[in-house]
């Protein structure tokens, strides 16, 4: 690759193993998607089964899940700005950013774990249907996602702060971003197939 | 020269097969309408296969065999560049899709025909069974009759019978080969099989979908009689069987090996499995019941059954 | 928990196990501390990221898992010879062909293929590695200890008993109390994560890293069948992930996904396992065709027939694959239209199938036939899986089905397609590559033998089933009825003929150990393809210099014009990848989680999990990127290989 060409191509996507990574992160995110469709499918397959537990739209409130999905929506685009200042080679802002993004991310987790409680509480537990089963499993499988994301994201900031910017930081923190911003959308399935559709029925 | 003799002996496997099968294999030997219409497109799908296989293992046999390395055979119809051709891959991809579709149109008909009772030549109605599944056993309710077989069931000859299916646990599926096709007993729903005997005589029923220990076991017998028989079987049942108490029935719920029975009740009285509300009526109620396993050795019922009641005693 | 409870008792056959088990670790423990191999064994096998060697892993422990399978076919096989033998009982009958459908298609046949896919793809497309090495040791792993998980159960708990295909109610909790289905769903689960990390890294390799000039319609028929089978796992996969997710929530932790109660839905898991499990047989299926196409090539001494409709056929089946599941299951009552159109759609999945075989056939034509072993197996296959074929249309008229489904007649079929199509693919691909693999042939003459007694022994076999079928006889019966007895006592003698066909390969392996000629050139069999362009054995960084590709059969070409893969002038150090143990370690620790979790100690599988949790952080901060191989080590390794004196500077 010549050095005329280095210059337009981003720090992550100039080397091979840059570009096989990343590639490799979106073939792993196609896998997500079926992973998730599926969930979607089993829980419109078990929605209505809800036994002799409550109904969503009795639990369902929409404050909460307003809050979740702005907390989340605008730690997508804080990241997208990190990955802005990554273009940039702007080290500091971009570890900001990163970090309001995690914050954001850990709102959102407390956010989902009090509703999680709240609902237990009024009965709606993993156990108690086949419904709330398959609630629990595809809400709960995005939050866990979170989770990891935000330990994971964790790790590369420390590397950030050790190494700086190179082609292989750069690269870790792109895919991190392409993740971030794949449980966002998964994010708006659930809010509206979920929480929305819910309160309605 | 090998494939030559891989091609006599299938050939040779094939007849003997053949030979010793065919003559009296229940499903190319039905008893009613509904395996006759399955046999008449399994026979139909036969020929075509046949005919794929005849052209596919001649094909085969020759290439092999003309096109063999052997000494002096030297440059001659050897062409190792060819490497295609655009009109040979047209005809063999538009083939089979004609076979395909002429395989296609009567597998539909048919299938549309199974949803629908047989035509009866005495346009008679239907005869409902409830047909319930449960760990290993068969009940079979009829209603109009108000009365209950286990493991064996009476049917008249000529009539359709609607089979109601449903299961109090696990999954199973009803098949009496001679007279047509299977379909699964699922616990929460109903699925409806239509069979008919036009022949009197005794077939052989069972569950043929595996559900555990029991499951070679899960058999019945099907008496079928005519008109008049089937009526003084019913009246006889009624007048000399006894009612089926919830507690019994229950008792019977209980994963186990038995014998045949009948009474002068149904089940039908306190629970349908096939509804969402009989789905968890037997699991509830035999939670544990699972833990022992039965280890049986032979398909006689009577043994299994003696193992089960001297288990109980002890 | 008792110990008693803890190990398996009562049963001869498993005390037996349980010995021989003991005796053979003792017999490797001993064997390794004697010869002061254990430095050797870690260094250069479990801590390897080299794709020959892994591939080599995958091949052996393929073989093991066969063994085993085979052996609970022979049992089944000698308790089904005559009425009321009483050699097994219902509850051990069950649990064998539980055990034996499950290992012989997750731990026997994908691995077998994947393991070749390993050693033969980089080759293939001239490349010096998988994409990411040190993911495709983790894959390894995962597989291996999910297989070791799943075979513990034979000692350890208890075997799983409610089919390969675990249906609901019947597997949960309620109907199924005990730790085996547990073992089902953690092994499939845990070898499963490395199929789907295979799936990717054999994708990105195949995408990224093929030699120069390489195009995508000018790589080698395998290459391509493993490109499309990738495209399958990554898209079905992730389905049997979430089904053994939920079937493990269910019964761990008490939800109702599939349970009788709560309002739950047996019927959900038949759908979901299918929607992967239909696309899983074209896993194994489509591989397999690679195979036969690349023998088929070879020793026909002509071009492959129609590439372009080989290729294009296996991306037409593997989009149908998707679309044909409900087949598995006509007789739920899903009515006459559903069944209509997955009938229509199973159905047209032959006609792709059909266009292969005529192509084959098409190779054949004017060709020059040399029958050597792998030539045998691949021959064998086309009528073999023909009939396999046919019958499959058969079960695929839906109103036709509701005769065969669950009995001997389906029970027939899938082993026509998976043993004359996948495990004859397998013993051919191993036959073919083996010179590549271990520097010298199997002898032809033992290989022959055992080619004959297994085909031969494999249609007395499965051929009389299609009448058991026929005549009522369903499939997982622990036991026969007299008026079956005559075709099942058939099928038994040919049972053995395939076991001893199969004993036969296996001595053949140490008998060509000990007197094959080793090989001097790499090109055993006058190859067409890149794979028989580096010299044997394979250095370490597969070729020293990149072949420039023109057309498709790559080295044919290359033959013709009088080229190499050394090029002195053009030599450049090699980057590669450093040996790890970590992959072994972290799928250790998650194998002790899955451990845990089999008998519900779930706290401390909580803590192995975050043991594999830490090992992952700290990998992240591993900076580790490998070593250069010099250019004089290079000239030196291949002066050696290829018999060069010093003077010589390639071409
Ligand atoms: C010509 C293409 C094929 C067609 C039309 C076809 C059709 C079918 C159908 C309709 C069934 C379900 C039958 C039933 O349960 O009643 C079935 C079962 C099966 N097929 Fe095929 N098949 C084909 C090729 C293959 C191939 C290539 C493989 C694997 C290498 C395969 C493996 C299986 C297996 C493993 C089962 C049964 C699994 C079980 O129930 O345990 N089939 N096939
Ligand atoms: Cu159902
Ligand atoms: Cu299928």
């Amino acid at each position: 690759m010549s050095t005329q060409e280095a210059k337009h191509t981003p720090l992550e996507y100039q080397t091979t193993h840059g570009q096989m990574n990343i590639l490799g992160f979106w073939i792993f995110l196609a896998a997500e998607v079926v992973l998730f469709s599926t969930l979607f499918a089993t829980y419109a397959v078990l929605f209505g089964r809800t036994a002799d537990s409550p109904l969503p739209s009795e639990l369902f409130g929409a404050e909460i899940v307003l809050i979740m999905t702005f907390l989340l929506l605008t730690s997508s685009f804080t990241c997208g700005i990190a990955i802005h200042n990554m273009r940039q080679g702007q080290v500091k802002p971009l570890i900001i950013w990163m970090v309001i993004t995690l914050l954001l991310g850990l709102g959102f987790l407390g956010f989902e774990i009090y509703e999680f409680m709240h609902y237990t509480h009024e009965g709606a537990t993993l156990q108690s249907s086949a419904f709330w089963s398959s609630f629990y499993v595809l809400a709960g499988t995005h939050g866990l996602h979170v989770t990891l994301g935000i330990g994971w994201a964790t790790l590369l900031i420390i590397q950030i702060v050790k190494r700086g910017l190179t082609p292989v930081t750069s690269q870790k923190v792109f895919i991190i971003s392409l993740y971030w911003h794949f449980l966002d959308v998964i994010w708006i399935f659930i809010f509206t197939a979920v929480y929305l559709i819910g309160m309605v029925v | 020269m090998s494939s030559n003799k891989t091609l006599i002996t299938l050939t040779l496997l094939f007849s003997l097969s053949i030979i010793t099968g065919c003559s009296e294999l229940r499903v190319l030997e039905p008893k009613g309408p509904v395996g006759e219409d399955q046999k008449e497109l399994i026979i139909y799908s036969l020929w075509f296969m046949l005919g794929i296989v005849v052209v596919v293992f001649g094909l085969f046999g020759y290439m092999v065999f003309k096109y063999r390395d052997r000494p002096g055979r030297g440059n001659k119809d050897y062409e190792p560049e060819q490497d295609g051709n655009l009109k040979v891959e047209i005809i063999w991809t538009i083939i089979p899709l004609i076979i395909v579709t002429l395989l296609s149109i009567p597998t539909v008909d048919t299938l549309f025909d199974l949803e629908k009772p047989p035509q009866s030549a005495n346009e008679e109605e239907p005869l409902v069974v409830y047909a319930t599944s449960a760990d290993w056993k068969w009940f079979f309710s009829y209603p109009e009759q108000g009365i209950e077989t286990v493991n064996y069931l009476h049917i008249p000859t000529e009539r359709p019978i609607e089979f109601r299916l449903s299961s109090a646990d696990s999954m199973a599926a009803l098949w009496i080969p001679a007279l047509g096709g299977q379909k699964y007993n699922m616990a929460g729903m109903q699925t409806i099989l239509y069979l008919q005997a036009d022949e009197e005589g005794v077939y052989d029923g069972r569950n043929s979908n595996f559900n555990g220990e029991g499951f070679s076991l899960q058999t019945f017998q099907v008496h079928a009689e005519e008109d008049t028989a089937f009526k003084e079987w019913v009246n006889k049942i009624k007048n000399e069987k006894p009612e089926l108490t919830q507690d019994q029935y229950n008792e019977l719920l209980k994963p186990s090996i038995i014998g045949e029975m009948a009474f002068s009740n149904t089940h039908l009285e306190w629970v349908d499995h096939g509804t969402m509300m009989g789905s968890d009526y037997s699991i509830k109620r035999h939670q544990n019941a699972y833990e022992k396993k039965l280890h049986l050795k032979s398909l006689d019922k009577a043994d299994a059954e003696e193992e089960g009641d001297a288990d109980e005693a002890q | 928990m008792k110990l008693s409870e803890f190990f398996v008792t009562g049963e001869p056959l498993i005390y037996a196990g349980m010995v021989a088990i003991v005796l053979v670790t003792c017999a490797i423990v001993f064997l390794l501390t004697y010869f002061k191999r254990w430095g050797w064994l870690w260094r250069e096998w479990l801590t390897t990221v080299d794709h020959k060697k892994i591939g080599i892993m995958y091949i052996l422990s393929a073989l093991a898992m066969l063994f085993r399978g085979g052996v609970d076919a022979l049992m089944m096989r000698v308790q089904l010879a005559f009425p009321d033998l009483n050699f097994l009982n219902s509850q051990h009958y069950n649990e064998i062909f539980t055990t034996h459908g499950t290992v012989m298609i997750i731990f026997m046949a994908m691995p077998f293929l994947i393991g070749l896919m390993n050693i033969v793809v980089p080759l293939q497309i001239g490349a010096r590695d998988f994409a990411f090495p040190y993911v495709n040791a983790l894959s390894f792993w995962s597989f291996f200890f999910g297989a070791l998980l799943f075979n513990i159960s034979f000692v350890i708990g208890g075997s799983p008993d409610a089919g390969w295909t675990s249906y609901t109610p019947l597997a949960g909790a309620a109907l199924s109390p005990g730790p085996g289905q547990n073992f089902y769903l953690l092994g499939l689960q845990l070898s499963g994560i490395g199929t789907l990390a295979t799936g990717i890294n054999l994708m990105v390799t195949i995408l990224k890293m093929r030699a120069p000039g390489m195009k995508l319609f000018q790589m080698p028929i395998f290459t391509w069948s493993t490109l499309v089978t990738c495209f399958i796992i990554i898209f079905a996969f992730p389905i049997l992930t979430v089904a053994l997710a939920l079937m493990t929530i269910d019964r761990i932790f008490g939800a109702q996904f599939f349970t009788l109660t709560g309002e739950g839905m047996p019927m959900l898991w038949a759908n979901l396992f299918w929607m992967w499990g239909h696309p899983e047989v074209y896993i194994v299926i489509l591989p397999a065709f690679g195979i036969f196409s690349e023998i088929i090539a070879t020793f026909a001494n002509k071009r492959l027939f129609g590439y372009k409709a080989m290729v294009w056929s296996m991306i037409l089946i593997a989009g149908l694959s998707f679309l044909v599941w409900v087949h598995h299951f006509f007789t739920m009552g899903a009515g006459a239209f559903v069944n209509s159109v997955f009938s229509v759609s199973t159905m047209l999945i032959a006609v792709p199938t059909g266009v292969k075989i005529f192509n084959w056939l098409g190779t054949l034509y004017k060709s020059k036939i040399q029958f050597t072993t792998p030539m045998l197996w691949s021959l064998a296959f086309i009528p073999s899986f023909v009939i396999g074929g046919v019958t499959g249309v058969m079960l695929g008229m839906a109103a036709a089905d509701y005769q065969f489904h669950n009995s001997y007649f389906l029970i027939a079929h899938f082993h026509y397609v998976l043993i004359a199509g996948t495990v004859f693919a397998c013993f051919a691909g191993l036959e073919y590559w083996y010179p590549k693999m271990f520097g010298h042939k199997l002898n032809q003459k033992l290989g022959k033998l055992s080619f004959w007694l297994f085909v031969i022994g494999f249609h007395i076999t499965f051929f009389p089933q299609y009448f058991l079928g026929l005549d009522g006889m369903p499939r997982r019966l622990f036991d026969t009825a007299p008026e079956w007895f005559t075709l099942n006592f058939i099928s038994t003698i040919g049972a053995f003929g395939m076991g001893a066909g199969f004993a036969l390969f296996v001595l053949n392996i140490y008998y060509s150990y000990k007197t094959s000629p080793r090989e001097k050139t790499g090109d055993s069999w006058d190859g067409r393809t890149l794979e028989w362009a580096t010299p044997t054995p394979i250095p370490h960084y597969n070729f020293a210099t990149q072949p420039t590709v023109k057309e498709l059969d790559a080295f044919h070409d290359m033959k013709k014009r009088g080229e190499t893969t050394y090029d002195e002038s053009k030599l450049k150090p090699i980057h590669m990848p450093n040996y790890s143990g970590q992959p072994f370690i972290m799928m250790g620790l998650l194998f002790f989680s899955s451990f845990a979790l089999v008998f519900e100690w779930i706290i401390l599988s909580a803590v192995f999990l975050v043991a594999v949790l830490v090992m992952m952080g700290i990998h992240s901060f591993d900076y580790d990127d490998g070593y250069h191989v010099e250019v004089e080590d290079i000239k030196r390794t291949e002066r050696q290989l290829r018999g060069l004196n010093d003077e010589h500077t390639g071409s």
